[in-house]
């Protein structure tokens, strides 16, 4: 691993210090009820990484873990253990199914200095990680997984241990290499969804669009709409549009960045006479429509697993800066005629890294996916310049962008709506914030605080180097702004947050 | 072809008359639109029949030789008969006034009169064929003041009553049309105008033939029709009618083109704005629209029928009299007869059955005739009687046997703002030129007209929209109707009304579509109202979210501070609503009973402390002293204060 060059250090041994990001150590799902009586301990092991560990190193780390649990919970039956902190690192539990616990151990970041005598001292920085943090990275690695493949126990019906492996094996093996575990903040806490800002009347005819898309594509069951990597329209109940949403702006949209750079996103199939130049593409499913032989595969998802359990293709479509999520019924049992058995095997690199093909599965046709590029091609491509264009005049209206003198971060339990000035755009790799991980840790602090009481809070910090930090937080909404004024004292720093809710905030209800 | 094929039908009370034979002449007068049946040269009693009056006017009159002509001038005070080519006679129907017959003379020498035409109760034009003259009569002196004339070879001429505008045919194809305009005592000279006459073998002399010409107000212009027999510019040998559009002012011009695609025998009628074309060989009708969109080719517009050509609707003769009785069938009326008359614009008479009938246009049977829903609320749109029709089709467009995909019932409703709007819009100028103060007399200031094609949200609402929320729908298409009509107003920048969100909601609510809810409401597609705050608040129970979107909406709407006070108490959250109140100012004004109360729920005795405290303070800067005063009704909390913390902790007034 590479070290991170420490740019925030500050003293004369700045030069000889070295720091190290916190890092994944191991990753391990098991069920204690697979191997209950000794000598079977390996069964209990249904995913373990790194892969490499000697066999019985990990059924000690599972074991331990198992006693762990087992011994707090007689001290809070209701809750179980959810961390266990030691000097080198830090193991996160969580039980996502009845008897299924999933283990993430991260170690702590690592300063190393210089000794006087030259040798290099390693120190572990205990205090640096924040439960809720990785708590909440490790609930989410279960929902990915369960938005790809459904429950675990889905798995063990369908196939058995055997099944829930090879899916396990599947999807963690690619998805833990996408965790950034150094990058994580207050934002994977709240899982947010960052919505589109828009004039009513494009959203009406966003609306209208999608209706009528349903309408003539008659097989679509849900759809989402998103303008920017911003969410506009959820066809899905919040908590499944949450983990699509952080699946579509953190990897499948990133991932096609580059070829829109390179200019390949220019209106295609302009040469088939009768067809209206448009921008529209597949990001999921087919290539080239104009190829006999392109693959219609689309990753599967599963949504609404306590209710109904439903298995849906994903076809993501996108035109300009436009995308829109058709989400169509794909169970087994359920046979359309818009469908075709699909019998090949090949595989597809488009569908996704954390997605597995299922083999003989239905899959809508190439002439369905011509059929929707036709018509929602053009459609959508008109749409996403309305869009733009209203986008651009609302810019003018709110006034100058003039650097403001703070940072927030704006968080609504109830809708799930997130807003940060604090983070740059996302990358797939790293999600760049604009502060000092310092202050970001006093806002993970703070958000601690808030959780441990239902009321409504105020706290304000003052932080090294000039910088406030105050958070609010009214009925579920949570507000954190960092403040960089030289000199303010409380009053001001005060007066300045009460600014900017009239400001930004003016148009909910948010108590001074 | 079922009965609810025919679009066409004569009414069903016509004008009855004594048919027309060799002792009893039947004449008509288009401008009062009166049937004369005149006996014996009115020797025997001549009796004229309206279309309003079911009172028949009936009088004697000297036979003095056969009548040519004999109308009323308008509201039937003096009676015109002309009995010879160079004279007029006249009888006042006045009271009061001498019923002796009076006579006038046409001043041009050596011209015979054609016609003549009253253009107002005492102004008559004579029209002769060597030019017109106009002239006022004078009841009392029983005589005729000539007020104006003009000199011109006269082939024949039309006149249109609605317009007062009459139309001479000179030259010698009789093609070139002379029209003159009357208006209170003033003649004035149109631009004339040429109508192009077909391409006729050189062996027949081309002229204009007056039964192909017909004059009609159509959308409020005035238009001449021209049937013309074999089309000028294409070879198709089909007739078509060419509309001249007469402007009051400017010249006339060739507009719209109607294409029959048959030939024969035809006679036109204007019902309803709609130009009728009957054919006779075919008995059938076809009717044009030229609002409605056709092939522009620069100058004029080609129109084909609107819908498939349709016979009248068979019409049984009613039998009167002691026939009635003997439960005698009705007798079948022979329809397109060659003995029917048509006049302009909607009048069908049968001299020889001695009836006159006025045709009208069903919309009902349009409906299922013209599946294209946009031209077909394009249709209906301009017809009088629209709105029931209009209402039905959008009811048939939603229901689960014909129902239409979402960019037609888009396009519907499109149209049908459209037409709101305008009016809407006709209404506010209307309002603010009253605000103004310009006079109410002023003629440019005029109360828009509410016609039936306005139909509002009212309408739709009541008529449509919530009968259809109650079928057995897919709640995706119910929703994606309403948020479509929601669109449509909205992109008219019509104010939603929010009976229309209210149904938007139930819908949501009843299919536990909380979330699409949320967000309809996050981007304010569901305008903020008190009432759709209180809708919200009752809906915590199901959606917790629904309360902080309640108390949002209450902040936005910044009139309902007190709502927002009572749903923080309501919750509890008395230390939330007290900060609220103190943010906006009103924390002098508040009841202290009220928050006491309150607190005093929580059974959190700090919080009843820091209230307690905060109205001490209050007291004290208001009044100078901590004590509640006894209209505050607070010796409770007094009381329940000292119990809990002592009587040292009331805080002590303020004293040097």
């Amino acid at each position: 691993m590479a070290a991170a060059a420490a740019g925030a250090g500050s003293g004369p041994w700045a030069a000889q210090e070295k720091q190290f990001p916190p890092a994944l150590l191991s990753f391990f799902i098991y069920n204690p009820r697979f191997g209950p009586r000794e000598g079977q301990e390996e069964n209990k092991i249904l995913f373990y990484h790194p892969n490499e560990v000697e066999k019985n190193e990990k059924i000690r780390n599972v074991g331990l873990c198992e006693a762990i649990v087992q011994f707090t919970r007689t001290f809070s039956p209701s809750k179980p253990a959810k961390s266990l902190h030691t000097q080198k690192n830090r193991q996160f539990f969580n039980e996502p199914e009845e008897n299924f616990w999933m283990v993430m151990v991260v170690r702590n970041p690592i300063i190393e200095k210089q000794s006087k005598d030259g040798k290099p001292v390693i120190e572990y920085q205990e205090e640096e990680l924040l439960d809720k943090v990785y708590s909440s990275v490790l609930r989410q690695c279960y929902s990915m997984y369960k938005l790809f493949n459904g429950t675990f126990l889905k798995a063990m019906e369908d196939g058995g241990v055997k099944l829930l492996k090879e899916r396990l094996e599947k999807f963690f093996h690619r998805y833990l290499q996408t965790l950034h575990l150094q990058s994580c903040d207050l934002l994977d806490i709240f899982g947010g969804i960052s919505f589109f800002p828009l004039d009513k009347m494009t959203y009406l005819k966003i609306q209208s669009f999608i209706n009528r898309m349903e309408e003539s594509l008659n097989i679509v069951k849900y759809t989402a709409f998103l303008y920017n990597d911003q969410l506009i329209w959820s066809g899905l109940e919040q908590d499944d549009m949450r983990i699509l949403y952080k699946y579509l702006t953190t990897s499948l949209f990133p991932r096609h960045i580059e070829p829109e750079l390179a200019g390949r996103d220019s209106p295609i199939r302009a040469e088939m006479p009768g067809n209206l130049q448009h921008y529209g593409r597949f990001l999921t499913g087919p290539l080239n429509l104009n190829d006999p032989d392109a693959k219609c595969r689309f990753p599967k998802i599963f949504v609404n697993t306590d209710d109904t359990y439903e298995e849906l293709h994903l076809i993501v479509y996108k035109a300009m800066s436009a995308a829109v999520c058709f989400m169509i019924d794909g169970g087994p049992v359920k046979f359309s005629f818009e469908y075709c058995c699909s019998a090949s095997h090949s595989k597809m690199n488009l569908t996704g890294i954390f997605c597995h093909d299922l083999p003989a599965s239905v899959h809508p046709t190439l002439d369905f996916c011509r059929r929707l590029d036709s018509i929602v091609g053009p459609q959508l491509t008109v749409l996403a310049s309305d869009i733009c264009e209203q986008f651009n005049i609302n810019k003018r209206m709110s006034g100058s962008e003039k650097e403001p003198q703070f940072k927030f971060i704006y968080f609504n339990h109830m809708n799930l709506a997130e807003k940060s000035t604090v983070h740059m755009r996302k990358t797939p790799s790293v999600s760049l914030t604009s502060v000092h991980p310092d202050l970001m840790k006093i806002l993970g602090d703070i958000n601690s605080d808030f959780t441990r009481v239902d009321e409504d809070e105020e706290i304000i910090v003052k932080a090294m180097s000039d910088y406030w930090v105050v958070g609010k937080k009214s009925d579920r909404r949570e507000l954190y702004v960092i403040l960089n004024q030289k000199n303010a004292n409380l009053i001001e720093v005060n007066e300045e947050v009460k600014k900017l809710c009239a400001t930004q905030f003016n148009n909910i209800f948010f108590l001074d | 072809m079922g009965e609810e094929d025919y679009y066409l039908e004569l009414c069903e009370r016509p004008v009855q008359f004594e048919k027309a034979n060799p002792v009893n002449c039947v004449f008509f007068d288009e401008a009062n639109k009166q049937v004369f049946a005149v006996r014996s040269g009115g020797a025997t009693g001549v009796v004229v029949k309206g279309p309003d009056d079911r009172n028949p006017i009936s009088f004697r009159m000297d036979d003095k030789g056969e009548v040519k002509c004999i109308k009323f001038s308008l509201e039937n005070k003096i009676l015109a008969v002309q009995r010879t080519s160079k004279t007029v006679d006249f009888c006042n129907f006045i009271p009061d006034n001498s019923q002796l017959e009076y006579t006038q003379e046409c001043k041009t020498k050596n011209a015979n009169i054609l016609g003549f035409c009253w253009t107002s109760s005492t102004e008559i034009v004579f029209i002769t064929d060597q030019g017109i003259e106009f002239y006022q009569v004078l009841p009392e002196k029983r005589s005729l003041k000539l007020l104006k004339s003009h000199n011109l070879n006269v082939n024949w001429y039309m006149y249109c009553p609605e317009s007062a505008v009459i139309l001479l045919s000179t030259t010698v194809l009789e093609n070139v049309l002379q029209p003159f305009h009357f208006r209170a005592g003033t003649m004035s000279k149109l631009p004339k105008f040429e109508i192009e006459l077909p391409a006729a073998p050189k062996s027949t002399k081309p002229s204009l033939s007056e039964r192909d010409i017909a004059m009609a107000t159509i959308y409020g212009q005035l238009y001449v029709l021209f049937l013309r027999h074999h089309s000028r510019t294409s070879n198709s040998t089909g007739a078509e009618v060419v509309l001249y559009h007469l402007p009051r002012e400017g010249a006339c011009k060739k507009m719209h083109i109607l294409k029959l695609n048959r030939t024969g025998k035809f006679a036109l009628n204007v019902v309803d704005n709609l130009v009728v074309v009957h054919h006779q060989d075919t008995e059938t009708s076809v009717i044009f629209d030229i609002k409605l969109r056709g092939e522009f080719d620069g100058s004029v517009t080609f129109h084909h029928p609107v819908l498939p050509a349709r016979s009248i609707q068979p019409y049984q003769i009613p039998i009167t009299g002691p026939a009635a009785v003997t439960s005698q069938s009705p007798v079948p009326c022979k329809l397109y007869s060659s003995s029917w008359i048509v006049f302009q614009p909607d009048i069908i008479i049968s001299a020889s059955q001695g009836y006159l009938w006025n045709l009208q246009v069903k919309l009902e049977p349009i409906v299922n005739l013209l599946p294209d829903k946009g031209r077909l609320m394009d249709f209906l749109l301009q017809r009088k009687e629209c709105k029931m029709v209009i209402l039905s089709v959008c009811s048939q467009m939603l229901s689960e046997s014909d129902r239409a995909s979402l960019p037609v019932i888009a396009t519907v409703f499109d149209k049908l703002n459209h037409e709101y709007k305008k009016y809407l819009d006709a209404e506010q100028s209307y309002a603010m030129a009253v605000e103004a103060g310009q006079s109410r007399s002023s003629p440019l200031l005029k109360r828009p007209v509410r016609t039936q094609a306005v139909l509002d949200q009212s309408d739709v609402y009541t008529h449509v929209l919530s009968a259809f929320v109650e079928k057995k729908m897919p709640h995706k298409f119910v929703i994606a109707v309403l948020m479509e009509y929601i669109r449509s107003l909205n992109q008219f920048q019509i104010a939603v009304q929010h009976y229309l969100h209210e149904l938007v909601i139930k819908t949501l609510v009843q299919h536990n579509l909380f979330y699409m809810l949320h967000q309809f409401l996050q981007y304010h597609v569901l305008s903020d109202s008190k009432p759709l705050a209180c809708l919200l608040l009752s809906l915590e129970s199901f959606y917790p979210p629904a309360h902080q979107l309640s108390l949002d909406m209450l902040k936005r709407l910044s009139t309902a501070n007190d709502e927002i006070v009572e749903v923080l108490l309501s919750k509890h959250q008395v230390l939330a609503a007290l900060r609220f109140i103190r943010g906006i100012g009103g924390h002098d004004n508040i009841s202290a009973r009220k928050f006491l109360d309150a607190a005093k729920q929580t059974e959190d005795n700090m919080l009843f402390y820091t209230i307690f405290r905060f109205f001490e303070q209050r007291n004290q800067r208001l009044r100078g002293s901590p004590n509640f005063t006894p209209g505050e009704h607070c010796e409770e909390h007094v009381a329940f204060f000292k119990q809990i913390f002592g009587d040292q902790a009331l805080m002590r007034p303020t004293t040097f």
